[in-house]
């Protein structure tokens, strides 16, 4: 359900930046630790960016992998979901990358 | 369209004002977002250098913005507004009965004996929860986010200025009953308690690991009712630290008052700790 406000935050966001300019395409940085759906904000694009200088505009979202450091071990993880393990044993890992949610560019005509 | 839940004008985000005197004054905040998009702005503009000429006559332009800068621009505002007043505020989320208002009420009566405390109340409808709170004792203040699924920091922030809290106390905000949208929104809080009851099942940290990373203080509620359900404690426990391993848990039960003091120790430490205070 928060992916609509987010998306909505999205078509805002950009419309403030770029005034009047017909938006063609929009890249999105998502984290996979951000707790957003691309799948779900690529349902409610569409919508939302029907009527605005937005409509018709191809969404490109990029997913971005979580990274940390393990507190106990030092060791530098990669991961995909927030219940992080490190082969050491230790979930005490300092989330250092994976928590993006950001519009990167725009491409305007 | 309303940027929060998607509704449409006239369901949008009502706060009404139910303490005595200014009883059913309820008054509509339109989220204002339909702000004119000032193009004499030239910040919009200041990354000139991520133009690329593509062939197809567009151009790209960089703009490296945070999508929740909006919100968390207000949540910031909202920050600094209760540290000037010295206002702690506490952020208490779980999901739709887990026990969040029964806690405020035993809270309102117990802990505001010691220090002025008021309430936010995040629903989607009806004032019912603002009442129990303030037949509690407290004043308070109900937002209905119509069809919202979460408090923002605007709603907060509009919420703030009418509760008006006094200097050197506690405001409680009681988020819509979610265990998942209310956990990405910066509401301006100092700290986001987590409240949840044995009856939900020992699962629901690892099922819900967004809301329990975000929380500051966890508080498991219904422990009365232990001997009654399956629930096994040392799964939970070992859940929730998989999931934050710093984070806090206090066992209680809002109903009875076991373990209550725990919980208003760690609010009056925080209140106390705040160095503003006498």
């Amino acid at each position: 359900m928060h992916e609509l406000s987010v998306t909505q935050s999205v078509v805002d966001a950009v419309i403030d930046k770029m005034g009047d300019a017909k938006v063609t395409s929009v890249l999105l940085e998502i984290g996979k630790l951000s707790g957003i759906e691309p799948d779900s904000v690529r349902f409610c694009f569409e919508i939302v960016a029907g009527g605005t200088t937005l409509e018709g505009a191809k969404l490109e979202i990029v997913e971005l992998p979580g990274e940390g450091t393990c507190r106990t071990c030092g060791e530098m993880l990669e991961f995909d979901d927030r219940i992080v393990l490190c082969s050491c044993g230790s979930a005490d890992v300092e989330v250092l990358a994976g928590t993006e949610l950001r519009i990167r560019s725009v491409e305007v005509a | 369209m309303c940027t929060t839940c998607g509704c449409g004008d006239e369901a949008g985000t009502r706060i009404t004002d139910v303490s005595e005197g200014a009883q059913g004054h309820s008054h509509d905040h339109p989220h204002g977002h339909d702000h004119p998009h000032d193009r004499e702005h030239a910040q919009g503009h200041a990354h000139a250098n991520g133009h690329s000429h593509e062939p197809k006559q567009t151009r790209t332009v960089l703009l490296e913005q945070q999508v929740l800068a909006k919100n968390d621009g207000l949540a910031t505002h909202n920050r600094a507004w209760l540290a000037e007043r010295e206002v702690l505020a506490v952020n208490l989320m779980s999901s739709p009965g887990a026990g969040k208002t029964t806690l405020l009420e035993r809270t309102v009566r117990e802990l505001g004996r010691n220090v002025p405390v008021s309430v936010i109340e995040g629903d989607q409808e009806t004032l019912f929860d603002a009442e129990r709170i303030r037949a509690a004792g407290s004043r308070v203040v109900q937002i209905n986010t119509g069809q919202g699924c979460h408090l923002d920091a605007e709603m907060v922030g509009n919420a703030l200025r009418t509760l008006n809290p006094p200097n050197a106390s506690v405001v409680f905000i009681e988020n819509v009953g979610n265990l998942v949208c209310p956990a990405l929104f910066d509401l301006g809080e100092d700290n986001k308690v987590v409240i949840m009851s044995v009856t939900e099942g020992a699962d629901k940290p690892l099922k819900y690991p967004h809301m329990f990373r975000a929380a500051d203080l966890v508080l498991l509620n219904k422990i009365d009712l232990l001997p009654y359900v399956d629930f096994s404690m040392e799964r939970f426990l070992g859940d929730v630290a998989k999931v934050n391993p710093k984070v806090e848990v206090l066992q209680l039960s809002a109903t009875k008052g076991d373990g209550m003091q725990a919980w208003y120790d760690r609010l009056t430490s925080r209140v106390t700790a705040t160095p503003f205070l006498p």
